[in-house]
């Protein structure tokens, strides 16, 4: 194969990867702070069952997670998924970094002291007026290097869902690589990945020095 | 013209755990007054004013403004009113922190104006220019676009004092208001607390500093124990030849 059309391959795997990490985020970061609230509340109930949920995704595999999100609703139910590859992928991968998101949401929300909220109380704030404008905004700042880190293996991490043989980009890389017999697509995929993250990285950078205004 | 009272506190009582931190305390503070209280670390001082300000739930006693039910538990237990009339009686009181507890990731002007707002008072202008107004008055108005870790500990405490007026509270409480300050910076917090008495503010002012506290108010309590050991006017009090309440005040004013 030449080259440039492995290039060209490769780009549209990449594209493939791209849109599972943007997605992942687009749903983890809201669901993984109703997660925190949620393994923050009160109710005993609510606090194990997500305490729970937040042990089984930190302690298996995402690489098992993404196999029994795909195939373990046709074994259950006898619900063919086949057709559903992407979407299983993309629900994997939320409620999995979710978890993670969960935890950083509640290290943040923790660090903020409660004289905070004590402060918006006595002025007058409802509780979620409260949350929203006083604790989140100093929430994020606290948060965006550890948010960060996450992202960054992130884009590591969509290469998983080779394991469902979508075309990402690592699993073109592999194929390509497998067919002509050289490591050199998988070099390649590298490069992509390692650009990508830089991208990420960068706006990350900016998206901190935007937050530094206090 | 009649005494109107604007906060009753009948016989509250506080534990935390199994320590009883309160033990029956009654103040009632009318319009325009200005009441000290003094006592040891661990009297119960702060725990009044938190349970004033509804931060904190009492375990008895009774709790009003202006005649409204905050708290009481004249039925035998406890109850609170309802959300909307302690939303309705939070707008009596504002209170001032030792620690400031300003909000960080706001200017001083969108400390003082977004609370104004959200309370539906009256518009971001008016409000606006309610802020600006007591900024002038307190000496701060160049800061009104600065971010409150760009000032020292007494412009801070200045701008939560204005934070609180701006609410337009019938009743102020204080914490300490210079405790977390360098001495040179008490000065200018004192200065300002002085002109809202002169204002006939009614306050309610936790602190250790005697010789401010016998100038400012009209009356002082000294608290031990989590209760009232005595109370009288500022002259009464420190006049007083109880030997407790002289120690503890011979012992503040060596500092
Ligand atoms: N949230 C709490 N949980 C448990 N104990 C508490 C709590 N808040 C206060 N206490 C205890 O209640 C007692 C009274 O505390 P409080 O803060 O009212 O004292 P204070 O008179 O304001 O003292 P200081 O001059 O040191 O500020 C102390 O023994 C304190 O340890
Ligand atoms: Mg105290």
């Amino acid at each position: 194969m030449s080259f440039g059309v492995m290039l060209i391959d490769l780009a549209e795997g990449m594209v493939t990867s791209v849109e599972i990490f943007l997605l992942t985020l687009l749903f983890a970061l809201p669901l993984g702070l109703a997660v925190a609230v949620g393994r923050m509340s009160k109710n005993r109930i609510v606090s194990a069952v997500i305490k729970f949920y937040i042990a089984i995704m930190r302690g298996t595999p995402l690489m098992l997670q993404l196999i029994v999100v795909y195939f373990s609703p046709y074994y259950i139910f006898g619900f063919d998924l086949t057709g559903f590859r992407f979407p299983a992928i993309i629900i994997a991968f939320s409620i999995n970094y979710a978890a993670y998101f969960a935890e950083i949401y509640r290290s943040g929300i923790e660090a903020v002291p409660r004289s905070q909220n004590e402060a918006a109380e006595v002025l007058g704030y409802s509780r979620s007026q409260t949350f929203f404008r006083i604790i989140m905004p100093q929430v994020v700042k606290i948060i965006l290097p550890s948010i960060t880190n996450e992202t960054i293996t992130l884009v590591k991490d969509t290469s998983l869902a080779f394991v469902l043989a979508q075309a990402e980009m690592f699993t073109i890389a592999k194929q390509i690589a497998a067919k002509d017999a050289s490591v050199g697509p998988l070099m390649v995929a590298g490069v992509f990945y390692f650009v990508f993250n830089f991208i990420v990285a960068f706006v990350m950078d900016r998206i901190e020095k935007k937050l530094d205004y206090y | 013209m009649g005494k109107e009272s604007i906060l009753e506190i009948k016989n509250i009582r506080k534990s935390f755990k199994d320590h009883e931190v309160l033990k029956n305390v009654s103040l009632n503070v009318d319009r325009g007054e200005v009441v000290s209280i003094i006592g040891p670390s661990g009297s119960g001082k702060s725990t009044i004013l938190r349970c004033a300000t509804l931060l904190e739930r009492m375990d008895g006693g009774t709790l009003k403004y202006k005649g409204d039910i905050a708290a009481s538990d004249e039925s035998g237990t406890m109850v609170y009113a309802d959300r909307n009339e302690l939303k309705r009686i939070r707008r009596c009181f504002g209170l001032v922190f030792q620690s400031f507890n300003l909000f960080p990731h706001y200017t001083v002007l969108k400390n003082i104006v977004e609370p104004v707002v959200l309370s539906g008072q009256c518009d971001a202008d008016e409000a606006k220019e309610r802020a600006m107004g007591l900024l002038e008055r307190l000496g701060l108005e160049e800061k009104a676009e600065a971010y409150p870790g760009k000032l020292s500990g007494g412009q801070k405490q200045r701008v939560s004092i204005a934070r609180a007026l701006a609410m337009k509270p019938e009743i102020l409480f204080f914490d300490e208001p210079t405790s977390a300050l360098d001495p040179e910076l008490t000065g200018e917090v004192l200065k300002v607390i002085k002109s809202l008495a002169a204002e006939h503010m009614t306050m309610v002012i936790v602190t250790h500093e005697m010789k401010f506290a016998r100038e400012v108010s009209d009356r002082v309590i000294f608290l031990e124990n989590g209760e009232i050991h005595s109370q009288g006017t500022s002259e009464e009090l420190f006049a007083s030849d109880n030997e407790r309440l002289n120690a503890f005040i011979g012992k503040l004013e060596q500092r």
